[in-house]
């Protein structure tokens, strides 16, 4: 008897419990939040991105990622490889640098941070003395040169991070031989650049800020090169031969510089601006590639006129006559070239240009006639528009799965057939058990199909469902409509548009049914779509209903959006899904919940005012249902519609913005329109809080009434093969709960299949319940005679699913946000309850059922809710006794957005928003684990000119 | 008058018969009366069913004192707690005429017929710093009315004093149903909800728990007030309040939550209403072998045996109180030192 009194003490249930539940955050998908910095290796073909909080990631071939985080938080400036290593030195705003290593461990490698160090100066000594500029992982692999502030060049040893007193290069070292009139004119100031000579280590090169740039040697100790710019430095480039190089310069110019043996003091040989005569920005970065054909790559970044085109954010590659700005749709964080690293090889001969954006990641084949851009395998923007709604759908049949892919395939035609070029590390994990299809809702009205199987998020396809709707879009609106001869030949790249034009567009709800191909998307305006997969592009109308969700209430006014205008006629789609039902739910407001029965060829639909059942077959509307209280004047009027039109107007203002090219404005540190959009939208968010607290923070406690605002509002809805009138006789049925804890459940007669076209589905209400703490209602599932959940549609005609037991009787589980509910079928009398929020002050957000299988025997699998809660806890909790199982701490509580954003899986997986841009991924399942284990294997060192370097390095510090 | 009979201690019939038979031996056939008895605390108890009939017949050792008094001018305020000492201190009424001076009563009904609104519950149980208080939403149309806020308070700790956060009454909106029991005050903190403890949870999680258990809400609050306590004649009056906390008995928030769970089943039916038909309650299902019900009432049974009540009693009394939801506690002879009653009535 105890045993069952006080759940969680019975030994062998704790054992299968063990078997079962496991939670891990395995994976982040997307692209990181805030990149800073960015690194490559191409000894390891490993590329690592740093960001502002502090997160360092390494990504090699598809699977292969590594994570690791900084203590401090702190953005991370800069990241450098040491060259034939398996480790990397990042540096952070913080003046600290911390050496990190991939090491193996278990049969995988790991990302550790090994040693942190911060750079003393002398007692006394101004800050600026050690404040690093600039660093440079010398070949020797033995030492760091640290460039800072103050002039000075430290050298610390590796990996102790020992200060190598003796070795420091002062400025005043210098200056020495500098001309004196030149001196004077300036003084050395902050350390640029330091770049060691490509054929011998011990030259490096030191750019200073103010233009000086010096060839120093490393074995005497001195200056054996000046060369005087008059330009403010950005940046230095050797070229492969190390007979010249070329700097970067402040007002948008570059200069190569002879380096030979004769001349200690040459003059450049050239000095270019490249979109000049007029003002330009400057170029903070370029790579000078040497090719074959004795045609250089000249790559890039900045340079711009400053008055036309100061606001874009552009890399220029220059090959003989070609030229190209690409214009990157946010800031430019830092780039890099893949080219041929082989010490042998004679020239660069570039393939590929990586390019970190604040937004995106691009890659631009080089090697491709017109430098088509290349599709990368991971590091998705998934909020190239913003995410509305996400979706998940396990186990996607082969065949679905292959037509999705070749619809996607034919839209990526523009896309380079480049295998990816960033292919270090081995990905050793097993293949993922299934095929998973992430479809995320976006706001510009766009569904992103992702392949969810693996470590590698990437898309498949992406359906937008504008082209149904009349919009106020400017087709004309294009910025990339440039001529031929426009110069600077600008060519924007990459996906990242924020703007919707169309708030109205937004996509709130998606259900696919991978046995039929069906899929129903419901938006932001009322608008119910239903969409079969055709494998080619077709031209037909698509029908149109209209689902009147007020029916006999009058005397209401909707003060929200209008609906969206259809285009009349038929409509050009392309090879995927292919819309051919549109419902509008009238008033147009947000479709709430969606459910679609693909055997049955319904659709149901709810917003804040009633739901409806839409037949898809015959296109006929079913039925409505207002559930709307008649005090409820809020509902009606839409004030959300408030919040939305403020957001629109906010848009169409940036919009205007990013339309006048003319930017007066000097934008520091090249922040975007994006980085803008963030700053108001964190300005804004800072305001509300401010006014939250400085209200007395208290709360009303009162119990909750049939008058409130948003009884009405459709929570949930669900089709459901059961008894609903007698336990003799089961029969099609649709139930739906609402936000004020009414469950109401319709009898639906489906003709069968010969008839379907003739005779009309009907439907007729057969129970309504009203739950009396009146919480809204999440979620609604019925249970069969073996107290296992009803399977999907077609899922039992699939033989994925054993049929349902319709011997026993079936029971109804409500989950609330409040309480869990189990009543019996087809006489309503609740059988059991869990009072989730009364025992422990915390509501349901999101609730599924999934499927756990034992990591110990195969045969042994059972089916429990996977519940989130307001808190950001997650439980699991057993069905059908609703006895909580074990609860993990997941998401902070505080974090709103990632709590609305969570999805299940039907297998104890999940997903949430950890930014706009990035999912987080988890398990709750000791069985389905999908996470990256990758090992990375120090390539042989195969020329002798390591050897030789590092043998030089070692006479060099005897001497 | 007297009159003494003599009753079959271990057949003692029905209260109909028993009312007969007082109508009987009085000769006040057609006269309406309320029956009363005397407990053997001294309390003027009221006999009018079965079930209390039953009690009464039991507790004679071996007479029992039976009080009847015409309906139209009965005193109502005679029952309840304390009743026979104070009559016994008529003296005193006497040599005090101010106090003699009864106000004229004014009649309304028999204290069954009213709802409670309000109780102050396991006084017993309690330190005396803290009360325990029920508020009946149930069929009261006013709002709860009372608002709550983050705070701090002083506990004891083994380090010494030690500021840790707390839920405090922030507000009482003027005529709601917190208001109006005057059990609960500004600046009260607040202890437990339904009988989980507060502490570790934030301000929304305490709204979130009041709010979902608003139709039978439970509060246990440390008053801010403190001159108001019970004072028990078991305690000597020195014990300092700060410190009994450390003192609960651990199995409490037990008692309460389950002495809840089995409350609640009879105040908190959803409402279906099948096709077109008129809203009924939603009954609860059989009970089966695997039920969680089933095993809950066995576990009140047993927990309750556990503390002392006379579980048999309970059970009764809980069946007769379903119509009017009057809730009656038997108390064990070994609380006889409590000098309040759990059950106060708030009109």
């Amino acid at each position: 008897m105890r045993r069952f009194l006080r759940p969680g003490h019975d030994p062998v249930r704790e054992r299968l419990k063990r078997d079962l539940f496991q939670f891990n955050k395995t994976v982040e998908h997307g692209f990181p939040h805030q990149p800073s910095a960015l690194g490559y290796s191409p000894f390891l073909r490993l590329m690592a991105i740093g960001t502002r909080s502090g997160a360092i990631k390494l990504y090699g071939a598809p699977g292969v990622e590594f994570m690791g985080l900084h203590e401090e938080n702190n953005t991370v400036m800069q990241i450098h490889f040491i060259p034939d290593q398996c480790q990397l030195v990042t540096l952070l705003d913080d003046n600290s640098l911390h050496l990190w290593s991939l090491k193996q461990h278990g049969g995988a490698s790991e990302l550790r941070e090994e040693h942190r160090f911060t750079l003393k100066g002398p007692p006394g000594s101004p800050p600026s003395a050690t404040q690093i500029t600039a660093v440079l992982a010398h070949s020797s692999r033995e030492v760091l040169y640290l460039g800072t502030e103050s002039g000075n060049i430290f050298v610390v040893e590796l990996p102790s991070f020992r200060v190598l007193e003796d070795r420091t290069i002062t400025s005043e070292a210098v200056l020495q031989r500098v001309p004196e009139d030149y001196c004077n004119r300036r003084s050395c100031e902050l350390v640029e650049a330091l770049r060691e000579h490509p054929k011998n280590p011990d030259q490096i090169l030191i750019g200073y800020s103010r233009g000086l740039i010096v060839l120093w040697d490393l074995q005497n100790n001195k200056v054996t090169h000046h060369f005087l710019g008059s330009q403010q430095l950005e940046n230095l480039y050797w070229q492969r031969d190390g007979s010249k190089f070329i700097s970067c310069h402040y007002d948008g110019s570059y200069t190569q510089w002879p380096v030979s043996s004769d001349n200690r003091q040459p003059e450049p040989l050239e000095n270019v601006v490249p979109y000049g005569p007029f003002p330009c920005k400057a170029i903070s970065k370029i790579y000078w590639q040497t090719t074959k054909n004795g045609l250089p790559y000249i790559i890039f970044q900045g340079g711009m006129p400053r008055a036309s085109y100061g606001d874009r954010h552009s890399i220029s590659v220059v090959h003989g006559s070609q030229q190209t700005a690409f214009d990157f749709t946010s800031r430019v964080i830092d780039f890099f070239i893949i080219f041929s690293s082989e010490p042998t090889a004679e020239f660069d001969d570039p393939s590929a240009m990586v390019v970190l954006a604040e937004e995106e990641l691009v890659v631009i084949d080089l090697k491709t006639a017109g430098w088509p851009a290349v599709h990368p395998p991971y590091l998705a923007s998934l909020h190239c528009s913003a995410i509305t709604c996400s979706h998940h759908v396990s186990n996607i049949p082969l065949k679905l799965w292959e037509r999705i892919i070749s619809a996607g395939s034919k839209q990526n035609i523009h896309y380079s057939n480049m295998p990816w070029p960033i292919d270090g590390g081995t990905n050793i994990a097993p293949d993922p058990p299934q095929r998973d299809l992430l479809l995320t809702g976006h706001e510009d009205g766009t569904v992103r199909f992702w392949d969810a199987s693996g470590v590698c998020l990437h898309l498949l396809y992406k359906l937008s469902t504008v082209r149904v709707f009349l919009t106020d879009a400017d087709p004309n609106d294009n910025m990339n409509t440039l001529g031929e001869d426009e110069w600077p030949p600008l060519r924007k790249v990459g996906t990242f548009d924020p703007y919707s034009d169309d708030p109205r567009l937004g996509i709130q709800k998606i259900y696919l049914c991978k046995y039929s191909g069906y899929l129903t998307v419901a938006g932001t305006a009322g608008q119910v779509l239903v969409m079969e997969l055709n494998d080619e592009d077709a031209e037909h109308v698509v029908d149109h209903a209209e689902a009147d969700l007020l029916q006999d209430q009058e005397g209401y006014q909707w003060k929200g959006h209008e609906k969206l205008k259809t285009r009349d006629g038929p409509v050009r789609f392309e090879a995927g899904f292919q819309p051919f039902v549109l419902v509008q739910c009238q008033p147009p407001a947000v479709v709430t919940s969606l459910a679609l029965h693909s055997e049955w060829k319904l659709v149901a639909f709810g917003t804040s005012h009633g739901f409806g059942l839409f037949d898809h077959q015959q296109k006929r509307l079913v039925f409505v249902k207002c559930t709307l209280h008649p005090s409820d004047q809020l509902a009606l009027e839409g004030p959300l519609s408030r919040v939305k039109s403020l957001k629109k107007s906010l848009r169409q203002s940036f919009r205007r913005i990013r339309r006048s090219r003319v930017s007066s404005r000097k934008r520091r540190g090249g922040s975007g329109n994006a980085s803008e959009v963030q700053e108001a939208n964190a300005k804004f968010d800072q305001d509300a809080l401010q006014e939250m607290e400085l209200a007395p923070v208290q709360r009303k406690i009162e119990a909750r009434s049939a008058e409130d605002s948003f009884t009405g509002f459709v929570r949930t809805l669900y089709f459901a093969d059961t008894f609903l009138r007698d336990s003799s006789r089961h029969c099609p049925s649709l139930w739906a709960g609402t936000n004020g804890g009414t469950v109401y459940a319709f009898c639906l007669r489906v003709p069968p299949a010969e008839r379907r076209m003739d005779e009309p589905v009907r439907a007729e209400q057969a129970k309504e319940i009203q739950l009396m703490h009146r919480a809204p209602v999440v979620g609604i599932l019925v249970l069969d005679g073996r107290s296992t959940p009803l399977p999907e549609p077609l899922e039992v005609a699939h033989d994925l699913s054993k049929s349902p037991d319709m011997q026993g009787s079936h029971q109804l589980l409500v989950v609330s946000e409040e309480q869990f509910k189990v009543f019996t079928l087809p006489k309503v009398s609740s059988k059991l309850k869990l009072k989730l929020t009364a025992l422990e002050g915390c509501r349901v957000r999101k609730v599924m059922v999934a499927n756990f299988g034992s990591c110990k025997t195969d045969d042994y699998s059972e089916n429990d809710l996977a519940v989130l809660t307001n808190l950001g806890d997650i439980q699991i909790i057993s069905l059908p006794f609703l006895k909580l199982q074990i609860r993990y701490p997941c998401i902070r509580k505080e974090d709103v957005s990632g709590i609305a954003s969570c999805v299940f899986t039907k297998y104890g997986q999940g997903f949430y928003l950890i930014s706009p841009s990035e999912f987080e991924r988890f398990s709750l399942s000791t069985k389905w684990l999908v996470e990256p284990r990758c090992v990375v294997d120090m390539p042989e060192v195969t020329s002798n000119n390591h050897v030789h370097k590092s043998g030089m390095e070692n006479a060099a510090r005897k001497s | 008058e007297f009159r003494r009979f003599s009753l079959e201690r271990s057949k003692p019939g029905k209260f109909e018969e028993f009312y007969g038979l007082l109508q009987h031996v009085h000769k006040i056939p057609n006269v309406e009366v309320l029956v009363g008895y005397t407990d053997i605390h001294g309390d003027l108890l009221p006999i009018n069913n079965d079930d209390n009939y039953h009690k009464a017949v039991s507790t004679a050792n071996p007479l029992l004192r039976i009080f009847i008094q015409r309906k139209e001018d009965a005193d109502y305020s005679a029952f309840g707690t304390d009743t026979m000492t104070r009559k016994k201190n008529v003296l005193s009424n006497v040599l005090r005429p101010d106090n003699h001076k009864k106000k004229p009563h004014i009649v309304i009904s028999m204290p069954q017929d009213f709802r409670p609104v309000s109780s102050i519950i396991d006084v017993d149980i309690l330190p005396e710093t803290h009360r325990r208080v029920r508020l009946y939403k149930y069929g009261t149309d006013k709002p709860l009315g009372f608002y709550i806020r983050d705070g701090s308070s002083v506990r004891v700790t083994p380090h010494g004093l030690e500021k840790v956060p707390g839920i405090f009454i922030s507000r009482l909106v003027p005529g709601g149903l917190a208001q109006s029991t005057g059990l609960l005050a500004v600046n009260d903190e607040v202890l437990e909800v339904n009988g989980i403890e507060v502490s570790g949870k934030s301000l929304d999680q305490v709204t979130d728990m009041m709010i979902a258990n608003s139709r039978n809400l439970i509060i246990t609050v440390r008053p801010a007030n403190q001159r108001n306590n019970v004072v028990r004649n078991s305690r000597t009056s020195g014990s300092s309040g700060q410190s009994t906390e450390s003192s609960l008995p651990s199995s409490m928030p037990n008692i309460l939550s389950n002495f809840v769970q089995g409350e609640e089943e009879s105040d908190e039916e959803d409402i279906i209403i099948e096709g077109s038909g008129e809203p009924q309650q939603i009954p609860k299902a059989a009970p089966t072998s695997e039920s969680l019900e089933s095993l809950t009432q066995i576990e009140l049974l047993h927990e309750s045996t556990q503390n002392g009540f006379l579980p048999s009693s309970e059970m009764n009394l809980n069946h007769s109180a379903g119509s009017t939801s009057m809730e009656y506690k038997v108390q064990d002879p070994d609380h006889k030192s409590l000098e309040e009653d759990g059950t106060i009535i708030t009109l």
